[in-house]
């Protein structure tokens, strides 16, 4: 289990790391207007072909970093790249050909609710391909398949099960065959048995289309499973990373409170207040 | 402590101040790029022909009804102050001016808020709230152009058609209870309101007036569910902008046409 700056230190002295997809260098964000610091010095890399887990609690800013990634937000400082290429807000042009390049799988799938499940993952196809009307059948049937659901196809996004919004969501994501796809929460409000198959699906889609997953969760038993790297988010900053193994391992305070689940620790269990001999004194 | 109160108020009336400003620049800049989008929405002709249904189509049974009910309406009243004056003959005249000219255009756009504004807005922002927008955005396609622009260009288009047959059932009404139930003559009916009614001063005009409603509920429809905060209170809020902000603008508008487009009036 290491320290925080090794990667970050990595991505600065050479901002093209070739082994990464994707290199945060750096980058400090907050939402206009507010003062608060969502990501603070934040410097991450991730793996071609690996998949990496961001893991914190909820508000650590593990979901801005994704929007970040997409191009969603300008950053405060510091940069992003996708594949070399600096993802920059200023271009649209440039930021939609690369986020045709990556996929992502929102919280509880994002589904378009007036689209059938073929549509659904049908639309990103329509959108960037002038493919004739067969190969979009037979390509989204490829792609439902993998996620087995071709025999859902013609279902709505309103028939289907939290598990199975979320696989169809899966489906749409990797429509384009991406480079990247970044997962935002992908466990959350799954029955056991969903969770296990989106789990099973993040890291067989990824091996066997040699993509790039991100995924984004504070379900440390399942991402313990299925991912390559972690990196532990707290408060905008990175607090810890290392392999599953080094994590099983570690004594670090954060890490051993994540995986035991223990109420009080780093992440303390009350939100910061006047002592408590100041607040109760006033009724003496 | 006085003056604690005093830079207290200040600042809240420069927030607010500062606020509206904001909101009416991002508004005048969101119409604008919806504009610019317009093309997209016309290449995209299914998925704004899909949207006339919706605002258009599904809005029928209300506007039909409602005109048809006006209409009889207008026609009793007006028969009962004609008839004081001996000139209960320009029933058909009375009626089809009024709906013509104000009413059909005014109500009609009114219902078109309520009914179609309000699911536009309603629509807009759940799918903003279940990151359906945000979806789109991260597939590399562009909401304006996908789900704001045909919206918009929908409404635009529905709402003459909406107001020439809130007029036009209206009449109908008008003539069912004038001549069919008061017993005027037909021919006095339909012969007067022929004489008097103008094609381009009564018709067209009426039906200018229906393109700006159009324009402006369409309009504050799309930026309402746009700018919706993504919760269930912030879409509610939105719904109910929605209609508020259209009817105020719509009479607003109809004033300030009114004053253009009818200047013999007397102002």
């Amino acid at each position: 289990m290491s320290t925080p700056s090794p990667p970050g230190a990595a991505a600065q002295d050479d901002a093209r790391n070739p082994e990464a997809l994707v290199e945060v260098d750096h980058v400090v964000f907050g939402y206009e207007g507010s003062p608060r610091i969502i990501l603070d010095d934040v410097s991450m890399d991730f793996g071609r072909g690996k998949v990496t887990a961001i893991l914190g609690g909820s508000g650590s800013g593990k979901t801005t970093l994704l929007r970040l990634i997409g191009g969603v937000h300008a950053l405060g400082s510091g940069s992003i790249r996708f594949d070399g290429e600096l993802v920059d807000r200023s271009d649209p042009e440039r930021l939609f050909a690369l986020r045709r390049r990556l996929g992502m799988l929102f919280q509880f799938g994002a589904l378009f609710t007036d689209l059938s499940v073929f549509e659904n993952v049908a639309f990103p196809i329509r959108e960037h391909t002038e493919l004739p009307e067969d190969l979009v059948h037979d390509l989204v049937l490829m792609k439902l398949n993998a996620v087995g659901l071709r025999g859902a196809r013609s279902l709505a996004p309103s028939e289907l099960s939290g598990g199975m919004a979320r696989r169809v969501a899966l489906a749409r994501a990797i429509a384009l065959d991406p480079m990247l796809v970044m997962y935002d929460e992908p466990f959350a409000g799954l029955d056991p048995i969903s969770l296990g198959v989106v789990g099973q699906l993040i890291r067989k889609l990824n091996d066997a289309l040699g993509i790039t997953s991100v995924v984004v969760t504070h379900d440390i038993y399942e991402s313990l499973k299925i991912v390559d790297y972690i990196y532990f988010v707290a408060e905008g900053r990175i607090v810890a990373q290392g392999t599953p193994e080094d994590v099983r391992a570690s004594t670090d305070p954060f890490v051993r409170q994540f995986v035991d689940g223990e109420p009080d620790g780093p992440v303390p269990f009350h939100y910061p207040a006047k002592a408590l001999s100041r607040e109760f004194a006033r009724a003496i | 402590m006085r003056s604690e109160v005093v830079t207290w108020a200040l600042r809240r009336i420069g927030e607010r101040t500062l606020n509206s400003v904001e909101r009416m620049g991002f508004a005048a800049r969101f119409s604008l790029a919806v504009l610019a989008h317009s093309p997209a929405a016309l290449r995209r002709l299914q998925l704004t022909l899909r949207e006339i249904y919706f605002a258009g189509v599904l809005s029928l049974v209300i506007i039909l009804v409602s005109g048809l009910f006006v209409g009889m309406v207008l026609a009793l009243q007006g028969y009962d102050a004609l008839t004081r004056y001996g000139a209960n003959e320009s029933l058909g005249i009375l009626v089809a001016l009024s709906l013509v000219r104000e009413l059909g255009p005014v109500v009609a756009g009114l219902l078109f808020a309520s009914r179609a504004g309000s699911a536009i807005t309603a629509e807009i922002g759940l799918m903003k709230t279940t990151e359906q927008l945000s979806a789109m955005e991260m597939m590399a396609v562009d909401p304006l152009a996908r789900v704001v622009a045909p919206r918009f260009f929908g409404g635009v288009v529905s709402m003459p058609l909406l107001a020439a047959l809130f007029s036009t059932l209206g009449i109908f009404g008008a003539y069912l209870v004038g001549v069919r139930l008061i017993g005027i003559d037909a021919g006095a009916f339909w012969g007067n309101m022929q004489a008097a009614v103008d094609f381009r001063y009564d018709i067209v005009n009426g039906i200018v007036k229906s393109v700006v409603f159009g324009i402006a509920v369409s309009l504050i429809a799309v930026f309402e569910g746009y700018n919706a905060r993504p919760t269930a209170e912030g879409v509610s809020s939105a719904t109910t902008r929605t209609v508020v902000a259209s009817s105020l603008s719509i009479l607003a508008l109809d004033f300030v046409l009114t004053v253009f487009m009818f200047r013999g009036i007397g102002v």
